[in-house]
């Protein structure tokens, strides 16, 4: 490298905000990397679901390719979409959102949320969240200029934020709970009553909650408590929510959020001078999902339901203690009995047995012991990675 | 039950110990309702989606009309039973529209299928006419897409 090439890059560095420079990349890229170069690996790693979109999903899209649907749309999204969305919640959750004035379409649950942390966060203000949690929540919300106040999370209370937990941190300078149930990276879900004292919180002490919903539809043997359905709750809650997870459609960029008309308004601010709307054809996709992708979500959950029970089961049975997750479609086991970290049982179990897990410890302190597990991925590879996984904790107990 | 067939229908390799964890029912129950089914041809036969041409063989197919005179008694019955005896039929079906049975005839060759037509299928008594329509490609069979299906193509590892 050349004398100036390299002071060329040490200038462009100085030149990069603190804002920046004080939030670290995301632990599970620099995974990644390490990931690409090795063949023949299993991997638990991902975080999206291993079906397509389904078809009449996708059909629908290149119809409307076909038809010329490829301009900009309202900034709070399509019409017709806000106005299926609304009727969604209405029939899922007995919501009442008006979709002129209270749903906003965005770029995936992703920009919904830096949407709500940017229009809510004055510099200070803080935030409370679970630990561990989602690795976007802490960044966005740094870079929204908030102060992230995390709340420790374990498995002895199946990795549920306690409400008690909440209030105990709460000071003149918070503005906001964000939480985001059924959990990435636990599987936990929350049992509605907890969640009803965290709302009685945040309405005696004036805050909002930040609810990400969006593995929402992926819940087994139970019901999932929408946070905006609690009784009273609807004005102090932004739910947030998308089409992701439960429609497959991870790359197609399509989320939402649904609040009081100020929030929405406040929220549109930022959206329309950033992304000034979601990408239309996923708009379109995700109507069709919302009209008639019910039994495709019904399909999906019964596989993901019948995946999780053999790897839940298949992790104790090696001697990876892991509580029952009751949502989304991660396991997260405990690898203590190894006595090693999360990072180095992640790593090693990549060059030795070529299965990939994401170490618990990327997603909060309170994740170190822990490595997460997606069961959305064909039973045969889920067997498999469980026969090599058995393998390398009996050569590492 | 219906959880154990759905399970069974979309894959027949799996033991009972696996779908005693998938469904969270005892193996013991799994192993009964099994065995139950077969015993009451819920389950009639445990198969295989083969793509043979895979191997290079050729396999000729044809889906043939048959026009029916129905019998007295015994309407189409008696006549379909007559015709679905063959083993050169894959398949029959009584159908609405302007035939009356619809079949899937396999053989090795296309003079196999035609001497089949010709010599068994259309001098029976009750058949007034037949269309045979040869199969030219096997595009989706039972729910399985048979070429260029759907590869995963999702990145190994993502937040």
């Amino acid at each position: 490298m050349s004398a100036t090439h390299s002071s060329h890059i040490k200038a462009a560095a100085r030149l990069i905000s603190q804002r920046v420079n004080n939030i670290s990349p995301s632990g599970i890229r620099k995974f990644f990397d390490l990931l690409s170069s090795i063949e023949g690996v299993i991997s638990l790693g991902v975080g999206e679901p291993d079906f397509v979109t389904p078809w009449r999903i996708r059909e629908a899209a290149i119809y409307s390719l076909e038809k010329g649907y490829t301009m900009y749309t309202s900034n709070y999204g399509l019409p017709e979409l806000r106005r299926e969305l609304a009727k969604y919640l209405e029939s899922h959750y007995g919501l009442d959102y008006d979709p002129d004035t209270q749903l906003l379409i965005t770029a995936g649950v992703s920009e919904a949320f830096d949407l709500a942390l940017r229009a809510i966060v004055n510099q200070g203000d803080e935030v409370i969240m679970p630990d561990p949690c989602y690795v976007a929540y802490l960044p966005c919300t740094l870079l929204a200029g908030g102060v992230p106040i995390l709340v420790p999370t374990s498995e002895a209370n199946n990795f549920e934020i306690k409400a008690s937990d909440i209030e105990s941190r709460i000071t003149e300078r918070t503005k906001a709970i964000l939480i985001g149930y059924p959990a990435n990276p636990t599987g936990a879900v929350m049992p509605g009553e907890e969640l009803n004292r965290i709302s009685e919180i945040a309405r005696r002490y004036n805050l909002l909650v930040i609810s990400d919903e969006i593995y929402g539809r992926l819940v087994y043997s139970i019901e999932h408590t929408c946070f905006a359905s609690l009784p009273n709750a609807k004005e102090h809650t932004i739910l947030l929510g998308g089409f992701s997870k439960a429609y497959a459609m991870t790359g197609w960029r399509v989320g939402y959020a649904a609040a009081e008309p100020e929030i929405i308004e406040a929220m549109l601010k930022v959206h329309q001078y950033t992304m000034l709307c979601a990408p239309i054809m996923g708009q379109i996709a995700a109507i069709e999902a919302l009209k008639a992708g019910e039994a495709d979500v019904i399909r999906m959950v019964k596989e993901y339901d019948r995946r999780r029970r053999v790897i839940v089961k298949g992790l104790n049975d090696i001697g990876l203690a892991c509580f029952e997750p009751k949502g989304a479609f991660y396991a997260f086991p405990s690898i203590k009995a190894t006595g090693i970290t999360s990072e180095e049982f992640a790593e090693k179990l990549l060059m030795e047995e070529k299965v990939a897990v994401v170490p618990g410890s990327v997603f909060g302190r309170c994740g170190e012991g822990y490595v997460r597990c997606c069961y959305a991925t064909s039973l045969a590879d889920i067997e498999e990675a469980l026969r090599r996984m058995g393998r390398f904790v009996e050569r590492h107990r | 039950m219906k959880q154990i067939l759905e399970i069974l229908e979309s894959n027949a390799r799996l033991g009972v110990e696996q779908i005693s964890t998938m469904t969270n029912m005892p193996a013991t129950e799994v192993e009964k309702t099994i065995r139950q089914a077969e015993k009451s041809r819920t389950i009639l036969r445990y198969k295989t989606v083969i793509n043979w041409s895979k191997l290079g063989e050729e396999r000729v197919q044809a889906l043939v009309e048959v026009k029916v005179t129905p019998q007295r008694d015994v309407g189409f019955d008696a006549i379909a039973e007559r015709i679905y005896r063959f083993p050169q039929v894959h398949s029959a079906y009584l159908v609405s529209g302007t035939y009356d049975l619809a079949i899937l005839v396999v053989g090795r060759t296309m003079q196999e299928i035609a001497a089949f037509v010709a010599e068994k299928l259309a001098p029976l008594e009750t058949v007034q006419g037949t269309v045979t329509h040869f199969l030219l490609k096997r595009y989706k069979e039972d729910g399985e897409i048979f070429e260029g299906g759907e590869e995963i193509k999702r990145l190994p590892v993502t937040p």
